[in-house]
């Protein structure tokens, strides 16, 4: 699903050149739920931008569902995002003029589907999260879990092959950081492959492998043992 | 999805109401100048062209310039004889003193023969018109125009009155039914006299000028060839004579008109252009506020034409709705202008429409770099901005 082979990212910040990623490989299988952990500075939010295609590797592959990616034009990627990838963002990411319905709605647009189907769509996971009653509400007038659950049903819409979570419950109180949780596993028990990266190792652990990220290296425990296999 | 857009820029214009109202500002005083002054030009021109076709389409006037015997006005009256032709007048204009008791004044005199009457389409109030035995006499008789009545006689009838023009005392014998000015100059201010007597009075044989009356509208052409024809036989000179119609009049009516539109037009498009620069102005302020918006929405996956297409929807519609309300609010302005000065001007809708087609096309282009630099943002770099 996933293979990223021998990434090296580097940013500059003046005249010097900082690596943020250096020699990165990772696989993902279909159906799988990757915690990457690491802490701040670590280059996890790079690698988390890669995956998500809204960034390109200065060198290495990156293969999304058995197509190259790190070649790909501006919109080619735009349409990987829109097709393949669901985000779930810390800051939830809705736009505030918009209601929740129309929030949901927003990627479909941008899909060649039937305005039938794209209602349809919408409707079918704003009630798969629970928030068929305040579909009319503003961001504004949602609480922080239930934003977040509006960000999870647009992501549903779009029905793309991976969701990647970067720190889903960064922003919630630990209540409503446990019923986004649930919500994230029971995606994964429907089938739905799953990165999430975190600096919580309680939230990691409820993943079903781990993956470390450390000063732009990557290291895995627990499960998998021994590096990537390639 | 057209739709859709659509719908979110006027929503991103409600979200924002004092600003794009003070943007579309620009837009709509520049289409209100534009719209309001076309169309008060044009109703004034209507105005005056209605009054010169008032005066009727088959008249000719006819004007020799050259050696003043070379044309007599018996030889002019074969000219009637023609199909195209209904009726000849030729007349002798001068300016002289006018007095009457202690009134003095200057008035403009013209010879005329009885047809003159026919040809200029106008009839007297009072009294008689010139007659062809005053010709015949070379009588001192004088028909004159509500204006000069009103100066020299006040409210006394002035038939039968006399009154001395130059040196000569002459007698009153009509009076002509009121026209109210026009462009071609009212009759109200005139005196009539005898033809013959205005010869012997200025010492002119030949004719100066002479009015055509054509025998209908559609033989005006044809009547214009025969007295053309006719005035190079006369005097064997093309530069000598000059012959033109009331369309003429019109034309070069029309032509003003139009370059004056032209004209303010051109003014008022200066100000669309300067309400378009201040559209982009806007439209960059709303990119650099709405960076996380365009790096969410290329995040779920908007390409950069969807981007470009939203906010150049946007400007589109900020500008072409400040047409619309422009062209609404000149419609208010045109019914005040003619209830205060009371006129009859009306909406030119042909400049309506294309101010607001020109609103749109101001929108794209002024709206193209912004949105061109809207659809740049990267989605990383739009994202992190909070």
């Amino acid at each position: 699903m996933i293979r990223l082979k021998h990434i090296y990212k580097s940013y500059t910040i003046g005249t010097v050149e900082v690596p943020v990623l250096r020699n990165v490989s990772l696989h993902v299988r279909p159906h799988e739920f990757v915690a990457i952990l690491g802490p701040s500075g670590s280059g996890k939010s790079t690698l988390m931008n890669i995956i998500g295609c809204l960034d390109i590797p200065d060198s290495g592959d990156y293969i999304l569902d058995g197509e190259y990616v790190d070649n790909c034009t501006e919109d080619k990627l735009s349409e990987i995002r829109g097709v393949k990838i669901g985000f779930i963002f810390q800051q939830f990411n809705l736009l505030p003029d918009l209601t929740a319905y129309e929030n949901v709605e927003m990627p479909l647009l941008y899909h060649r589907i039937s305005p039938s189907e794209r209602h349809e769509r919408v409707i079918r996971t704003i009630e798969q999260v629970g928030l068929k009653d305040r579909m009319r509400h503003k961001p504004s007038q949602l609480s922080g879990g239930q934003q977040q659950r509006v960000a999870i049903a647009r992501v549903l819409a779009s029905e793309p092959s991976i969701i990647l979570a970067d720190e889903p419950t960064g922003n919630l109180d630990s209540a409503s950081g446990k019923e986004i949780m649930d919500i994230i596993k029971g995606l994964w028990r429907d089938g739905h492959t799953i990165v999430l990266i975190t600096h919580d190792i309680n939230i990691a652990n409820q993943a079903e492998r781990k993956v470390y990220v450390h000063d732009g290296r990557l290291s895995e425990k627990e499960i998998y043992n021994g590096m990537e296999n390639h | 999805m057209a739709w859709k857009i659509i719908k979110l820029s006027f929503k991103a214009i409600y979200n924002n109401k004092m600003r794009s109202f003070l943007t579309m500002l620009g837009i709509i005083i520049g289409v209100m100048a534009v719209v309001i002054l076309v169309s008060i030009t044009q109703g004034a021109a209507s105005g005056i062209t209605d009054s010169i076709s008032d005066m009727g389409s088959d008249q000719i006037t006819a004007t020799i310039s050259g050696d003043d015997a070379s044309v007599s006005a018996d030889s002019i009256e074969s000219l009637a004889s023609y199909p195209s032709i209904d009726s000849v007048a030729p007349v002798i204009s001068t300016s002289e003193t006018v007095k009457k008791n202690s009134e003095t004044g200057s008035y403009s005199i013209v010879g005329v023969t009885p047809s003159y009457f026919t040809v200029r389409d106008i009839d007297i109030q009072r009294g008689r018109k010139i007659a062809e035995s005053d010709i015949e006499w070379n009588t001192n008789v004088c028909v004159i125009g509500t204006d000069v009545a009103s100066s020299l006689f006040g409210t006394w009838d002035a038939v039968n009155g006399t009154i001395i023009i130059g040196d000569s005392i002459y007698k009153v014998v009509g009076v002509l039914e009121e026209q109210g000015s026009s462009l071609a100059g009212s009759e109200d201010s005139k005196i009539l006299i005898p033809y013959s007597t205005a010869s012997r009075m200025t010492g002119q044989t030949g004719v100066s000028s002479f009015y055509i009356k054509a025998s209908s509208e559609d033989t005006v052409n044809s009547a214009i060839r025969s007295v053309e024809s006719f005035l190079l036989q006369a005097t064997r000179d093309e530069e000598a004579y000059d012959v033109s119609n009331q369309s003429e009049v019109l034309d070069t009516m029309s032509d003003v008109t139009n370059t004056m539109s032209l004209l303010l037009a051109g003014i008022a498009a200066i100000s669309l252009l300067v309400g378009g620069i201040g559209i982009m102005n806007i439209m960059l302020v709303s990119v650099t506020e709405r960076t996380k918006e365009i790096g969410i929405r290329k995040a779920v996956g908007a390409k950069r034409k969807h981007i470009m297409l939203q906010f150049l929807c946007e400007s589109c519609a900020l500008s072409v709705l400040g047409g619309v309300l422009g062209l609404v609010l000149s419609l208010g302005a045109i019914e005040v202008y003619n209830l205060v000065a009371s006129s009859a001007a009306a909406i030119n809708w042909s400049v309506g429409i294309a101010a607001i087609v020109f609103c749109a096309v101001i929108g794209i282009l002024f709206g193209s770099y912004p949105a061109a630099k809207a659809s740049r943002l990267q989605p990383i770099d739009a994202l992190h901005i909070s």
